[in-house]
């Protein structure tokens, strides 16, 4: 048993409970929301033991490092970090059906990671530059920024979905009301701010013990700025010109247009940064 | 935050048009869409580069707008400098007021706010309004702050407070951004950045700044001991190393290994392990077979030092190692070049690539040349920075991460206990409370608050 065929198998279980949420919500049933989360949690533990059993195959390799350090790898970590985020959402605020948009998400990506014939899922050695903690702490954070974006991104689709006013059909009204999820989207994006923010300063710390600038305009840096001031000008629309409800929903669907841009399209880009 | 008019100034119109969060929605917006070109055009290339990829019009169009450095561009640090004005303005706009909510003369409650909130928890206990306020009151203090008691119609209303303070958070936020763009302004003006290759057993003091391509003199001089490259099996780089020595005056101050991620300071200069190369080669041995006698001869060889060739075959001198040996139009890479004098005759240079040892054979000299044993020497590449206002980033980094943390996840909650005398021996207990934000998970706390004091 090897830390890919875990995490193939994870993958599976992910979209199982994708599909238990999702059928929660369309035939209205309680309990296939509970099963959802508690294979969610077995989705998630999956991902875990695969993330550490890759940490502990690199070093058998005599590479020895983080697995944090290629696409596959940062999908999968994607994964663990949007299903540890949602989880902690369901359980402190107890609504159940939250998850409709958000599991399917968690899915994805490591169904990208593993079914993409263009990443690859060999371990491979790091070159110097990437030996170092604080590129740990810059693709964790990073991580951790993205997935309260993603969570947010979830919210605001629940959000747009559901009429205003007296529900007229029964799958919208087992939604939570708008008030709960505006909130809980306002919530994940300053979840979000936070970690990016740090993620952002732990790169920028990185850099310059590694090469002497901390910010040098490259297109992975710009664009996570940019994905920055969008979510910096979300919260001042939200606390100064008292925007709320759909229009922050829309402008939370941009900011997470700008993460997917900064994670995957500036790979398109010339630049220094391989992945993530 | 309390909503108030901002303070009358309409003979000011610039100050207010500096005041607005509009202003800086608008700035953000504008940083955020223009700092997308910068991420599709390559900065800093070459005009030829330009002007292949775009053609000559959209070159000097792109030029003229400053696309190819725009992040330097004039209209690029002017909205920085908005940014930054809209913030200080801003604030000191704000100060006085916010400062007289967070540090006020006296707390002051209102019973009938508290009595309208929609966050409220309400239940029935078998005790008088008195037995309940001892043991409310110590509750209240132990879990949230000081209590201050109320006389109401119907009963005592305990009230009670936490975390005024984080509603600073905010400020020490946009006092990071000023921190960092005052770090990056100071490190503009007085900073640099450099590069320097110094060949193993070298030493130097003079830097090429990469930013105009002149050299600088640094007040201490560098001197390369030794580089090392590890190759991991795969043939990647392990780990490239360089053994510096700083001197000062003639003086050997001390010597450090430096490893990329791991750079040596020294008086506000940075050295960074970034590249290497090599340099050249050290204990040769050159190998010929004459011609004539199909004798094979081995001899040490050392640059620059002539040697006398057996068979009476003239003197060979060996020059230098190429980096890139152009012949014929061809790159034929690493090499050493040498000059062979026969007796009598002209000079020939000779070329020995390192890839191709029997290449010499072609010339059909007398004898063919050929480096049967070398080992390389280094070169290392370092970045040399000098940069006086990272600590002002650094300080605004920690206070961005601080003052985030403060405004987002926590905040500035107001609890009240509305205690209303029923009949003999009981009371209706009410538990109401208001956060500056997060209002959701203001209900469940007081769900859980209003759980607990009715166990008590
Ligand atoms: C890149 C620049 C900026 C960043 C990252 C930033 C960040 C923030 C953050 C994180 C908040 C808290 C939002 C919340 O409570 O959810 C905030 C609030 C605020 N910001 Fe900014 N800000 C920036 C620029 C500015 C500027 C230029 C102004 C000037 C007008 C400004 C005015 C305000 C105001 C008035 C508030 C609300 C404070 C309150 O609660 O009363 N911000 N900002």
């Amino acid at each position: 048993m090897n830390s890919s065929m875990i995490l193939s198998i994870t993958t599976f279980v992910y979209a199982f409970a994708s599909v238990l949420y999702i059928g929660a919500w369309t035939f209205k049933k309680e309990f296939m929301a509970r099963m959802g989360f508690f294979v969610l949690v077995t989705g998630f533990t999956g991902n875990t033991v695969g993330i550490i059993l890759r940490w502990i195959e690199s070093y058998q390799m005599g590479y020895g490092h983080a697995p944090f350090s290629n696409m596959y790898e940062s999908l999968v970590f994607f994964s663990w970090t949007v299903a540890i985020l949602y989880l902690f959402v369901e359980l402190k605020y107890q609504e159940r059906i939250i998850g409709v948009f958000a599991t399917p998400l968690i899915f994805l990506a490591i169904a990208y990671a593993s079914l993409s014939p263009s990443i690859g899922d060999k371990i491979t050695p790091l070159i110097p530059a990437l030996k170092s903690n604080w590129l740990i702490a810059h693709v964790i954070t990073c991580f951790l920024g993205y997935a309260g974006f993603a969570v947010a991104f979830g919210f605001s689709i629940m959000y747009l979905v559901k009429p205003a006013g007296p529900s007229t059909s029964k799958l919208m009204s087992r939604l939570p009301s708008l008030e709960v999820m505006d909130e809980l989207n306002h919530q994940m994006v300053m979840f979000g701010f936070l970690f990016l923010t740090i993620g952002i300063i732990t790169g920028s710390v990185w850099a310059n013990s590694a090469w002497g600038t901390y910010w040098s305009w490259d297109p992975k840096e710009t664009w996570s700025l940019i994905t920055w001031f969008v979510y910096a000008i979300l919260l001042h629309l939200r606390m100064m010109r008292g925007w709320h409800g759909k229009r922050i929903a829309w402008v939370s669907i941009v900011g997470f247009m700008a993460v997917l841009f900064t994670y995957f399209g500036v790979n398109l880009l010339p630049g220094l940064h391989s992945y993530a | 935050m309390v909503k108030h008019e901002s303070r009358q100034r309409p003979e000011n119109q610039v100050w207010k048009f500096f005041t607005s969060v509009k202003l800086t929605v608008v700035v953000l917006l504008m940083l955020a869409s223009t700092s997308i070109i910068g991420t599709l055009i390559p900065q800093n290339g070459s005009q030829a580069f330009y002007i292949q990829k775009y053609g000559e019009v959209f070159y000097n169009l792109f030029n003229r707008l400053n696309f190819f450095d725009m992040y330097s561009a004039w209209w690029f640090l002017l909205l920085l400098g908005i940014l930054a004005l809209n913030i200080i303005i801003c604030s000191l706009d704000k100060l006085s007021l916010v400062w007289k909510i967070i540090f006020p003369a006296e707390v002051i409650f209102h019973i009938h706010h508290f009595r309208k909130m929609k966050n409220r928890q309400s239940c029935e206990i078998d005790l008088s309004v008195d037995g309940l306020r001892e043991k409310y009151r110590g509750f209240l203090e132990k879990n949230i702050g000081s209590v201050t008691e109320q006389k109401t119609d119907e009963g005592i209303a305990l009230f009670a407070e936490k975390g005024r303070w984080t509603r600073l958070g905010v400020y020490v936020v946009h006092l990071s951004i000023l921190l960092l763009l005052a770090g990056a302004l100071i490190g503009a003006l007085w900073g640099f950045k450099g590069f320097v290759t110094i060949p193993e057993g070298e030493t130097t003091n003079v830097i090429t700044n990469r930013e105009n391509e002149g050299t600088i003199d640094l007040d201490f001089s560098i001197r390369c001991n030794d580089f090392t490259v590890s190759f991991y099996d795969t043939g990647q780089p392990e780990e490239f190393k360089s053994s510096l020595t700083i001197i000062d005056n003639g003086k050997e101050l001390f010597t450090r290994d430096v490893i990329v991620n791991d750079p040596l300071r020294f008086r506000g200069i940075s050295l960074y392990q970034s590249s290497y190369g090599t340099a050249s080669a050290k204990n040769i041995v050159l190998s010929m077979t004459s011609l004539e006698s199909g004798m094979s001869y081995s001899i040490k060889a050392d640059f620059g030092k002539s040697l006398n060739l057996p068979e009476s075959g003239g003197t060979f001198v060996l020059e230098r190692f190429a980096r890139h040996y152009n012949f014929r139009g061809h790159d034929l890479g690493e090499g050493f070049a040498g000059r062979v004098t026969g007796e009598g005759q002209k000079e020939i240079e000779v070329f020995i690539p390192v890839k191709f040892p029997t290449f010499d054979k072609m010339r059909r000299g007398r004898f063919a040349f050929e480096i049967s044993e070398f080992e390389k020497t280094y070169y290392t590449g370092l970045q040399v920075t000098k940069d006086p206002g990272v600590w002002y980033v650094y300080t605004g980094f920690v206070f961005m991460i601080i003052g985030c943390w403060i405004t987002f996840f926590m905040s500035h909650q107001r609890f009240c206990v509305d205690l209303q005398q029923k009949n003999e021996g009981s009371s209706k207990v009410i538990i109401s409370g208001t956060s500056n934000r997060n209002s959701q998970g203001m209900k469940i706390k007081i769900q859980r608050l209003a759980k607990k004091m009715s166990k008590l």
